[in-house]
Formats: structure tokens, sequence, C-alpha cells
């Protein structure tokens, strides 16, 4: 057992996986000599070459298009976009060309390339660096879209996300970065199969389903509703395309209560999908409509406002506590 | 193919000059500007000034006051040369370093703080100043500044846009796009690109193997590089532009030619990527100095400018920064306003969803 940080488990992570893999590529702005802006690709460069660790012209379609390109000659490249709300200009080449090609394809062409995206807010950074895109990708078929929450996952799913032969769109929670944990590098016997969920935090009273930033905050409140004679079952999604439906249906019908915790807005937000499919195959088992809780249907505000913006202990125990009004 | 290896201490040829580091005078045959004592002094004032603003957000930065901030440092010249070419029905787009630009366009420099401190997105009215907000996303207000030069030409106007943006930028594909749009529809635009040779922690060489400055004749359009460090050059090639572009001429490239003295950001530190040296030998070059090494020799000002000029600093620093502990945080239900200009119901409701759930506390 290890103690590292997010951002360094992501790290080690990657490492592992060049070490195991020759061709494994970082791309991405500012991976090389600086690290990355967040550090996650710290010492990269220096340990595989620029030849490897490429620090790439500022243009995001550019990263995923050549992307594509180094993966159609057998290369499995790991790129960065720097902040979440700089894939747009990437958005072109990730839905038209990397969730599409496989299939046009007729699985001639497999597109093993992993697009890792800081997410989310709570850090007090200025316009687009605190955005939610997840709906976006898990909208568009052909993408694996995955959010590790905490050191141990990110470890194991970027490694898990690289051997994948699919495109993996890979949320990291920016405000976690530097939280630790043990981690394991020794074995891989613990790791959770990519497309699969997790327990978190076991209850008996209501599901909270949550993923990224947002575990930590639904562990909070589970803390604090259980002080209040509330058990609360936490569930980190982890994968959310695929959604491991067995794992939250299951728990929907033991609680017979939901509430969806994202930063994302809730309008059109992922948590309409879990609410619907969790209305579709738990209806005769739920006690309350599933609630959610996430941003507004605004624009990110500016950072003196996020702490409105997003979803904190108190909102997801309102939720929680509104869920048994039924 | 050759590679532009023109980033240290050396000028490259083809630079327009028209003041040396030393605050010598020099002639160019293409581009030449009749200053008189005023003006120059003038121009003084406004590197001083904009500089000591840059000095105070970093600071402010520093003490937690703001989240961010990005310094023009040692970009000074190529800000206000440019800024100050502008005629009042000209509009400027900017990327989030124009700090030197907004003051040429009378934006009070505490909003700009506000945008750092978390407090607005923008903070200005566009319309007001003929200048546009701040742009984050790289390069993306290069297409708006053609859109908004279009429209000029529409309207039959005599004027001009200019827009900002960096060396990283040019990498971009808004940025290509707006090059071509621009050319195709002999837009009066100038793209005034400051080239700081560092794009966070990547040298020019990742962006590009010629001058910047030469990418234009691919497009179909003049492009010139100027000392960026220069304010005299500045403003009297992009005057030049600008009056082109007025006169149905199209578009130029200008790339000032300049560096980043401080980091990107306040979070970046560049001692993890460039060399000290580099940066000592551009303070050699130093936009500010130059200008006073030019009203001293020519006996254009005498101490007591210098010492009023300060002065005037020193004071605007404290007034920032008193304006800037003052500004109040935005309420809460903040979030909800001017997203919409007309009525949206279901922010109506997420408005009054939100505002109750306040009142449960205050309860």
């Amino acid at each position: 057992m290890t103690v590292m940080s997010l951002s360094k488990a992501l790290n080690e992570g990657m490492r592992k996986a060049m070490e195991d893999d020759p061709k494994v590529l970082i791309m991405g702005e500012d991976v090389g000599k600086l690290g990355g802006v967040f550090r996650v690709t710290d010492g990269l460069q220096k340990d595989f070459g620029e030849d490897r660790v490429i620090d790439t012209p500022l243009a995001e379609s550019g990263i995923i298009g050549t992307a594509i390109g180094l993966a159609l000659r057998g290369y499995r490249p790991v790129c960065e976009i720097q902040f979440d709300g700089f894939v747009f200009p990437a958005a072109d080449q990730i839905i038209t060309q990397l969730a599409k090609m496989p299939m046009r394809s007729l699985g001639a062409i497999r597109l093993p390339v992993v697009v890792r995206i800081p997410c989310g807010g709570g850090i007090g950074a200025v316009e687009h660096h605190s955005e939610s895109p997840e709906a976006y990708f898990t909208h568009t078929g052909g993408l694996r879209v995955v959010a590790c929450s905490n050191p141990a996952d990110a470890y194991a799913m970027i490694q898990q996300a690289i051997r994948c032969e699919d495109p993996v769109i890979f949320f990291e929670p920016k405000r976690r970065y530097w939280e630790k944990a043990d981690v394991d590098t020794t074995s891989t016997d613990w790791w959770t199969p990519m497309d699969k969920g997790r327990v978190v935090r076991p209850g008996d009273d209501v599901t909270v389903l949550c993923y990224g930033p947002m575990v930590k905050t639904c562990l909070e409140a589970a803390q604090a509703a259980e002080e209040e004679g509330r058990s609360l079952e936490v569930i980190d999604l982890r994968s959310l395309n695929p959604l491991d439906q067995p794992l939250v249906m299951d728990s929907v019908r033991r609680t017979g209560r939901v509430v969806v915790v994202h930063e994302a807005p809730v309008n059109n937000g992922f948590g309409a999908e879990l609410a619907a499919r969790i209305t579709e195959q738990c209806f005769y088992h739920l006690e309350a409509p599933v609630l959610r809780v996430g941003g507004f249907s605004t624009p990110y505000p500016p950072s003196k406002l996020e702490e409105h913006y997003l979803p904190d202990l108190d909102r997801v125990l309102d939720a929680v506590d509104r869920t048994f009004a039924y | 193919m050759t590679i532009d290896a023109s980033r240290g201490a050396e000028a490259p040829p083809e630079l327009v000059q028209l003041l040396t580091p030393e605050g010598e005078r020099v002639q160019h045959p293409d581009y030449d500007i009749d200053l008189t004592p005023e003006e120059v002094r003038s121009l003084y004032r406004d590197l001083v000034l904009v500089r000591r603003i840059d000095m105070e957000a970093v600071a402010l930065q520093r003490q937690g006051e703001l989240g961010i901030w990005a310094s023009l440092l040692g970009q000074e010249a190529a800000q206000i040369g440019s800024g100050r070419a502008l005629t009042d029905v000209d509009m400027a787009f900017p990327t989030y370093r124009e700090h030197g630009v907004a003051w040429c366009r009378d934006v009070d420099p505490v909003k700009l703080l506000g945008l750092f401190r978390g407090v607005s997105h923008g903070g200005w009215d566009p319309k007001e100043h003929n200048f546009h907000l701040y742009t984050i996303v790289i390069g993306s207000q290069t297409l708006h500044a053609v859109g908004y030069a279009m429209g000029i030409q529409r309207d039959d106007a005599s004027a001009a846009t200019i827009v900002y943006f960096g060396d990283g930028a040019t990498s971009q594909g808004d940025v290509n796009e707006s090059f071509i749009w621009a050319s195709v529809f002999n837009a009066p635009i100038v793209f005034f690109c400051q080239n700081n040779q560092w794009a966070i922690s990547e040298p020019l060489e990742k962006q590009t193997r010629i001058p910047l400055y030469r990418r234009a004749s691919g497009f179909g359009f003049p492009g010139v590089r100027v000392d960026g460090n220069d304010v005299f050059a500045c403003l009297a090639v992009t005057r030049q532009a600008l009056k082109s572009a007025r006169e149905g001429q199209g578009p130029t490239l200008i790339e000032a030619f300049t560096y980043r003295m401080g980091a990107h950001t306040t979070t970046d530190d560049p001692t993890r990527y460039r060399v000290a040296s580099e940066l000592e030998a551009w303070k050699l070059k130093d936009p500010i100095e130059r200008v006073k090494a030019y009203l001293f020799k020519n006996e254009l000002a005498d101490q007591a400018f210098f010492d009023s000029i300060e002065a005037e600093a020193d004071q605007l620093g404290a007034d920032l920064r008193r304006r800037c502990l003052a500004m109040p945080d935005p309420e809460p239900l903040a979030i909800f306003d001017h997203v919409y200009a007309e009525p949206h119901a279901l922010l109506d409701e997420e408005r009054a969803q939100f505002a109750a759930y306040l009142e449960g506390f205050e309860r």
C-alpha cells in the first residue's frame, strides 16, 4: 500500500501503462516539461521521451484528430484536455469521428483513445474551468464515459481505460486531485471492472447515486444523515456509459428512495437518464419520485457564487428530507 | 524547413523598430511616426500606469483577493501602442490579458479585477467602450471580430476592428478560419498577435516553424512583425493597418514580437520550463525603460515629470486596492440573472425554489 494523491495515482497509472505497452502515448497542452497544469503527467516526458509524451500545438480539435490517426497506426493515445471547458473545440472530432469510426468500419477499426478531462468546480476558477460536460458525451453512442472519485480507482481505471479497445472519455474530479488515500500498486486483484459501479457506503433508507467529485460530498452527507438516524446507501457509479444497472436497481429495490447528485445542471443532466431508467425498472418499489440535486439551468457562475451553484451537504440532505415527504 | 530560432534576445532582421532598447530613435522606410513631446510623455504615463495596475493585481492575488491574474508584464508597449492607435469608432476584441488595451478604452481597471476575483464573468458594457469582453477560450474571439468587421463593411462605416490573440492561439482552428474569412470577405480587421514566446510552458517552436507574421501571406493579406516592446513602432504599424482596413484594403496581421516576463497566470511557475537567462536578456529590452531613456536623452521630460508619474501610479495602485477590497460579493440569486433576455419559465421556477431553500436557513 502506498499513500498517494488522486493526481499522483493517475500519474502512476499512466506510468505503469506506458511501461507495459510501448504503444501508449500521452498528448496534450503543457503535458511535457511542465507535467500538465495539474501535474498529472509530471515526470513522464523526462522518463519516456518527447516521442511518447507529446506537447501538442494549442488546438484541442488537433489533439483528438491526430490521436485518431495515431490510433489508426496502432498507438494508444491518452489525450489530456487541459480544462473541461476547452473540450468543445474537440467535440467535433470526438463526436463525429472518434465515436463513429469503429462502426463505420464495420469493426475493422478500433480506436483505443482515452480523453482525460479534469472536470467540475469548487476551485475558484475563472469561466470555462469548472464545467461538467459528461452528458454531452454520454449522449453520444460509441464512447465509454467514466469518472473516478478516489486515488485507488484513479490508478486502476486509467489503466483499464488505456487497455480498453474503445474510446473512453475519462473524467477526473479536479477539486479532488489533492486528496490522498492508500493505493495498492502491487496487485490488480482488487480492481473493479471499469464498467461497474460500487456501493461505497451501505445503507437502508435512501439510495444516493453520484460519481466523480460528488462522491465525497455524498459520503459526508451520509455521515451527517446517520447522526439524524437516516441510513443512506451511497453508490459511486464510476461508469456512466455503460451504466451498471443491476447495482443501481438492486439498491433502489431495497431502499425505495433515490437521490441523484451531480455538479452538472439538473436539466437534461445525467440524472434524468437515471431517473427514467429507475422509474422504468423499479416503479413498484419506489416510495417517492427520484429526486435530483445538481447545478441550475444557467451557465456556470462566477466563482464567488459557485458555492451556491454546486451541490453541498445541505442540498443533498434537503433532497433526502424531501424524498421522505412523500 | 527553417526553424525560427529568434526567440532569444537577438532581434530578428524583419522587425519594425522605431525606438531601440537604448532609447535611440531610428527610421523605417515604411513606417514612421511623428510624435510631439506631449504625446511621448502621455505614452510613457500609460505604460507606467498599466504596469502598476498589473503589479497591484498580482499582489492582490498573492494575498488571496483575486482567484487568479494573467499578468501583462513585458507586453505594455504592444498593448498601449496598438490601443492608442484605435479611434473611438474602432472596435477591439481582447483575450484575457489585454489590461493595457482596456486602459486605452477607458475600462475602469477595477472591473478587470472583478472578473479575476470571481464576481463576474465580464464586468463592462462592450458597446460603451468599443472594447469587447475578455474571452478565455483560446482564439474564439478572432471569428467574432471578423464577423463584427463584416458588419462594419455592410454598414458602410469608416471604422475598423482589431482582435488580440497570442502565439499559442495561432494553432487553433478558429484563428485560422478567421484568417480565411477576413481574407475572402476583405474584412476591415487588424489581427494583432502578441507573440510573447510562450503558451504556458510551450515555447513558440511548438506552434510554428516560420515567423508568425509570414502566415498571413498564405491566407492572402499582408503580415508585419513589429518590435512589441517598442511603443512607437506598435503605434505606427497598428495605425497604418487600421487606416488600411478602414479604407477598404482588408486585413493585416501584426505580429508584435514581445516577451511574457511573468508567469502565464499567477498559478503558473515558469521556473519549471524556462531558463532565467532568457528573462534577463529580455529585461534589457524593457518597453518602459527605453521610452524613459528617450525622454531623458532628448530632454523632453525632467525628473519632476517622472516623479509625478510615479506618484500617480502609487495613487492608482492604492485606489485600485481599496476599491477591490470594497467590491461586494454578488447575491446568491444573481446566479439566475442575465441568462436569457426574455422570461424563461424553467429558470423562474429554479430561482423561486432556490430562494425558498435559502430562506429555510434564515428561519
